[in-house]
């Protein structure tokens, strides 16, 4: 005896967004975890040592938090006024933080007061680094100057005042200790090395520059900037590699991937892009709820944390791979240990026979209907609100079953006011679409020779029928519209093509 | 014309197995039908055939046990004989002519009955209660009953329809072993219990109904507690007997139910389908077995194929489905489910049908167009790819493509290259294009490899007929009416057209290896065209209305089927014909296929050489299953038959065929490693063969024997050993040598089988031990035997 066969649902290509492997890749984490700061989230810097802390500068304060905690494991409310950009030194132990009311302060990460104060600078610092010896301290000023202090004696060692507007992003060298570039809203772009006292390089981005990145091997320099992404190559003599402008709105912070091969830029306009750093392309794009002022990508790209004008700080952690498996696998409820444990863990030897019990169908609700040829029944069960709405392909899938049974007639017939304005509601969603018309157009056709008779004593169904009637005036005239189109392309296709390629004679 | 003697045309197997009722043997064990031209007997739990009766020169027209002795079966045929079978040996028993047209179906329980109802030609359905006192008979809307005792019969009429225009025509009936109540099944689905029926007037009838179209068969059990009813349903209705609201049903049968039968002791149920089935039923309503013939509809849509691995008949069988039948072992293999849809046993409904269906050289990939074409709607089409699994050992779909053509697909074939790393499928169709479809590897939505369209071809908006790959693959030609186009497929390229009016191009076929140059074409208007396609001119033509061309993969031979079902064989190169023979069958031939041979042929004869690698089958338009046969290969199939019969007591189950294969190898190794000391030593085994077979009460004692016949059969010695000894043999051959004749005169036959299951070798004093003892007791041994 042969089982029930199941209704076959079609199952049509997804049009539109393409899967790559970058896609999964970036779509593999885990719903977002929200953390309200005090204001404006304008800097994230992820501590270089694990457990890899990360550090978030909003407002009058700058919270480290833990890779997985929801509260700051140490907080630094020190600032009289808003602190910017708090960095960590290359060992995890000193933090640095600049602030509106131009005192830059270096914190201990254990401790709670500033261990230094750097004094010197006359309007806001945004811009605070460390420098590749560990030794001194880069920061950059709305005053137009950027400084180099010397951390042990907390003395200025050098000041730098060639840009002409506001400094308001830097990067040091990981490589040289001397290089550290600069970008400010007079748009440009400066290297200078400390071994001389001005800049060696400049480069012109075109818009007040926002934020700066350096490949790890140092060759190349990405700067953000109005709503331009730009790649220089330093080697070059800072050459512009490429310009992309992915986003509408201001590019507000730029980030790497752990292993760079991917770009990640953030902006004013919510969205997060990922770039292929080989041929520049968008390969993801994240969708936020505000703008993003900042953006981090914990090491081996565990987490994204995102800081945005609103305050809100948004945690992503990428799912581990067990989790993976485990919502593919979905989970059900399973019946009490202690009761079903005997010979779950029994493991069969090699030359035992296997009794394979029967397998159990399960059948859909509607298949349960069909299988036992209640055709009003099985159609009523496609049209619920869910099917109906979220699986469309379902209920056509199960009328074109019941027509194959030749028994479409009667379950579209004897149906009340409410279940008859719930088929054509069906109808006049679906009826248009190019994978159901072949199905829907004579099981329409049909409807209407049944309720012929019964037209005009329901204001419901009339109100249906006249939406229908609408829909079908209006495809009719695409469908005109696009034969003439057609039409005219064919004519200038042959135009084209006729000379070039005469037929084969006849 | 050349009359070729030594070639037959032969019917093959596949012939209908749910022609008349089945019969259950008294233990349940074994399962008679009538099949064809005769009677087999099957296993009813193994599903094996275990006997074949054969004997009668027409259609069997009916099986029945023989009341008296519940080992012999009578049958019944068309040519006018009846004769009694032991069908538990296979041996005819008697023969008994009779004048009369015998093609009623015998169900009763008497002899005398069974004689009655020779006569009775025009009844459409009789049967008589278990006490014999009365015989019940059916037609059209009446109900006769004869009563032997008053010698008098009653007549119940009903009306043709009653007002809600059900039919009350009679199709079956059954009566109540032990009451007297007679049940009958009706057109419009219903089931009448009769009662009372022995008053011409008060009779009464209950009426059951469940089935929604013709009964077409309505048993009780032996005791009478249940009653068994089907029809096109194909679903098993047992009613209780007194309490017909209680039903069991046993649905999803497959096909309609044509029969119902019951074993004596009530055992088992079975029951035999339209597709050429018969399915047994424990009687607690499960299925324990399934026996499938070859199933045969109105027609085959797809053309018939030969599946490369299993080498199996491919064509369409049930609805929606692909059957995989063995010629060999005349079987259903398996049936592969196209369609994949809940089939609706209901008359007048349009299914889903598989109509065309390709495989690729290796077997691979298998192709399939299946249809459905509604009144006033489209139509509608899917083109199936299917994967080959090692693991399944059976075809899992790949690729669905539904809605390949806007019309019909009128033709599909494979590209024909072993070495290829691509495979391609040409389909053709009626909306004028030809489409080209290859293996994909990589897709960013679908996971593994799939098939997409590749290259849509037409030609002056002219229908494609045909189309045919080179032998090569280099090369595709498709017909378009009148014109045949030859493409390149790596290029798409239109290479060259050739065209030969009048008439539209029917077939087209390339030469197979050194043939490979011409390209064979048959046109509507009776012209047979050979083309060589390296001077793209017309080689030869000639008048001929063929009706169906195919080429053997294995040879260069062509094979053309005229319309009047003549036949030619020939090779694209030869003027003459290899082979012609006049009238194969009454009828046109429809379908036919090269089947390679597993073995091949060694026939000298220049007539059957074309039968020596591949063996030409071919449908009639009655779906009548036909072969070629050479007069040598008859004979040996006559000599494996009576082997067969007289070896095979035994059902062939799973186990046996395992263990006999496993003798089998051991006996081949033997055979390979005696091969040289064989003639030296089958004393030993004649010895043991002997001993094995005397009746018990004339050996001697056991314990005389024992400890020497357990040595005789330990390990043999290795061949060094041997070597060593084989001087020692020499001296005793000539003590051998009279053993020899003396066991040569006891029969020839046993002496034959004996070298055959040559027995463990034994050392050589074992033998002589052996030796002497038989010397003892010959005398009388073989005035035994010889007796």
């Amino acid at each position: 005896m042969a089982s029930f066969k199941p209704t076959k649902i079609q199952v049509y290509p997804k049009l539109g967004e393409k899967v790559t492997q970058d896609t999964l890749y970036w779509k593999n984490y885990k719903a977002p975890v929200q953390i309200k700061e005090f204001g404006a989230v304008t800097n994230i810097d992820f501590s270089p040592v694990a457990p890899h802390n990360y550090a978030v500068t909003a407002f009058t304060r700058i919270h480290i938090y833990g890779p997985f905690s929801q509260e700051p494991v140490k907080s630094f409310t020190r600032f009289k006024d808003t602190a910017y950009c708090g960095r960590f030194r290359s060992d995890g132990q000193l933090l640095v933080a600049g602030c509106e009311d131009s005192v830059v302060r270096l914190f201990d990460v254990s401790g709670k007061v500033a261990l230094r104060m750097f004094k010197g600078h006359t309007k806001a610092v945004r811009v605070t680094d460390f420098t590749s010896d560990r030794y001194h301290i880069l920061t950059g000023s709305d005053d137009y100057t950027c400084r180099l202090w010397d951390i042990p004696n907390s003395t200025e060692l050098t000041s730098y005042q060639e840009h002409t507007d506001y400094i308001r992003c830097g990067i040091t060298s990981k490589l040289n200790r001397d290089l550290f570039i600069t970008g400010s809203y007079d748009h440009t772009l400066k290297l200078f090395d400390a071994r001389v006292n001005k800049s060696v390089m400049t480069m012109d981005h075109g818009q007040p520059v926002e934020s700066l990145l350096l490949y790890p091997s140092e060759g190349l320099l990405v700067s953000a900037g109005g709503r331009y992404v730009k790649v220089w190559d330093l080697l070059k003599g800072g050459q512009p590699l490429v310009s992309l402008k992915n986003h509408h709105k201001t590019v507000t912070c730029l980030c790497l991937s752990s292993n760079g091969q991917r770009l990640l830029s953030a902006s004013l306009d919510r969205h997060v892009k990922v770039y292929n750093t080989t041929n520049y392309k968008v390969v993801h794009n994240f969708d936020y709820a505000a703008s993003i002022l900042s953006l981090g990508l914990a090491p081996d790209d565990e987490s994204i944390v995102v800081g945005m004008t609103n305050g809100i700080l948004s945690i992503k952690h990428r799912k581990s791979s067990e989790e993976t498996k485990e919502i593919s696998g979905q989970q059900k409820r399973r019946p009490a240990y202690r009761v079903f444990v005997k010979g779950k863990n029994y493991v069969p030897k090699q030359d035992d026979y296997l009794v394979s019990k029967p397998v159990k169908q399960h059948l859909a609700k509607y298949d349960k209907q069909l299988k036992r040829f209640n055709v009003s029944k099985a159609l009523d069960t496609a049209l619920e609100t869910w099917t109906r709405f979220r699986k469309p392909e379902i209920t056509v899938a199960v009328i074109k079953e019941l027509d194959r049974r030749g028994t479409l007639k009667n379950a579209l017939a004897g149906r009340d006011e409410r279940g008859l304005s719930q088929l054509l509601n069906f109808l006049v969603g679906n009826l248009v679409d190019p994978r159901f018309a072949p199905v829907l157009v004579p099981a329409t056709e049909m409807i209407l020779d049944i309720y012929q008779s019964v037209i005009g004593q329901s204001p419901v169904v009339d109100v249906q029928l006249q939406r229908l009637q609408d829909l079908l005036e209006r495809e009719i005239g695409y469908q005109q519209d696009l034969l003439e189109v057609l039409g005219m392309l064919d004519t200038m296709a042959k135009m084209n093509t006729s000379p070039l390629t005469p037929h084969p004679p006849t | 014309m050349v009359e070729h003697g030594d070639i037959r045309v032969v019917h093959r197997g596949g012939s209908k197995i749910n022609f008349r009722e089945p019969v259950l043997s008294h233990d349940s064990r074994l399962l008679l039908c009538a099949s064809g031209e005769c009677v087999k007997v099957f296993s009813s739990s193994t599903e094996e055939c275990v006997h074949d009766l054969q004997g009668h020169t027409d259609l069997v027209t009916g099986v029945l046990l023989n009341p008296s002795n519940h080992l012999q079966a009578y049958s019944c045929s068309a040519d006018g004989t009846v004769r009694l079978w032991d069908f538990t040996d296979g041996i005819l028993i008697k023969v008994q002519l009779h004048c009369h047209h015998v093609s009623v179906q015998p169900l009763s329980v008497s002899v005398f009955v069974y004689l009655l109802m020779c006569m009775c030609v025009t009844l459409t359905r009789l049967l008589s209660s278990s006490q014999g006192e009365y015989i019940a008979s059916a037609k059209g809307l009446h109900l006769e009953v004869y009563f032997f005792k008053k010698q008098k019969s009653y007549r119940f009429s009903l009306k043709e329809d009653n007002k809600k225009g059900a039919k009350n025509t009679f199709t079956c009936l059954s009566c109540h072993p032990k009451d007297d109540c007679i049940a009958t099944g009706h057109e419009d689905g219903k089931i009448r219990l009769w009662r009372n029926f022995n008053h011409k007037r008060e009779y009464t009838y209950s009426t059951l109904h469940w089935h929604h179209s013709a009964v077409s068969s309505v048993r009780f059990t032996p005791e009478g507690t249940n009653l068994l009813s089907g029809g096109v349903e194909s679903v098993l209705v047992q009613w209780r007997y007194n309490q017909e609201t209680q039903k069991d049903f046993l649905p999803r049968l497959g096909a309609a139910i044509t029969h119902i039968a019951v074993s004596p002791d009530g055992e088992l149920f079975c029951t035999a389908h339209s597709d050429n089935k018969l399915t047994v039923i424990q009687s607690c309503v499960k299925v324990s077995a399934v026996i499938q013939g070859l199933v045969k509809g109105e027609s085959v849509r797809t053309d018939l194929m030969v599946d490369p691995r299993s080498k199996a008949l491919v064509l369409n069988g049930k609805p929606g489905h692909l059957q995989f039948y063995s010629l060999q072992r005349d079987k259903q293999l398996y049936n592969l489910d196209i369609v994949q849809q809940e089939y609706i046993h209901e008359s007048g409904l349009q299914q889903f049908e598989v109509v065309k269906a390709a495989f690729d050289t290796r077997g691979n990939w298998l192709a399939t167009v299946e249809e459905r074409k509604q009144k006033d709607s489209t139509l509608e089409l899917n083109l199936k790819l299917w994967a080959y699994d090692e693991q399944t050992q059976s075809f899992v779909l790949n690729t669905t493509v539904s809605g390949p053509h806007e019309a019909r697909i009128t033709a599909m074939c494979f590209c024909h290259t072993a070495d290829s790393q691509t495979t391609m499928l040409v389909s053709a169709s009626q909306d004028g294009h030809f489409k080209a479809w290859q293996l994909e590897s990589n897709h960013y939505f679908y996971e593994g490899p799939f098939w997409s369209c590749d290259f849509v071809g037409a030609y002056h908006s002219l229908v494609p007929e045909c189309c045919c790959f080179s032998a090569d693959g280099s090369l595709l030609a498709i017909s378009f009416q009148e014109v045949v186009t030859v493409w390149s497929p790596a290029s798409w390229e239109l290479l060259t057209t050739l065209s030969q009016p009048p008439g539209a191009i029917r077939d087209l076929c390339f030469g197979r290896q050194s043939c490979s140059k011409y390209l064979l074409g048959t046109t509507a208007k009776n012209l047979l065209c050979c083309w060589n396609l390296l001077t793209c001119t017309l080689e030869w033509s000639t008048s001929m209305d063929v009706s169906l061309l195919l080429s053997d993969p294995l040879s260069e031979n062509m094979a053309a089927f005229c319309s009047h079902a003549g036949l030619f064989v020939f090779k694209p190169s030869e003027p003459r014909p290899l082979f012609s023979h006049k009238a194969i069958c009454s009828g046109k031939v429809t379908r036919a296929v090269f089947a390679p041979r597993e073995e091949m042929l060694e026939s000298c004869e220049e007539s059957s050489q074309w039968l020596n690698r591949s063996q030409l089958y071919f449908l009639t338009q009655y779906m009548d299953l036909m072969t070629f046969i050479t007069k040598a290969e008859e004979d040996r199939l006559m000599a494996s038959s009576k082997r067969l019969v007289i070896d095979d007591s035994v059902a062939v189950t799973p186990f046996y065929l395992l263990l006999g294969k496993h003798r089998q190898q051991q006996q081949e190794k033997q055979d390979r490693s005696f091969s040289a000391e064989r003639n030296q030593l089958p004393q030993g085994s004649v010895a043991i063969k002997e001993l094995l077979h005397t009746p018990a009460h004339v050996l001697p004692s056991a314990s005389f024997l024992c400890s020497m016949f357990v040595r005789s059969l330990l390990i043999s010695v290795t061949d060094k050993e041997k070597k060593s000894e084989e001087e020692e043999m020499e001296s005793d051959k000539e003590e051998e040598s009279e053993c020899e004749m003396e066991a040569s005169t006891m029969g020839q036959g046993q002496t034959a089988e004996a070298q055959e299951t040559a027995a463990p070798a034994l050392t050589k004093a074992q033998a002589r031990e052996l030796r002497r003892v038989k010397k003892l007791d010959h005398s009388w041994l073989s005035s035994l035997l010889d007796s």
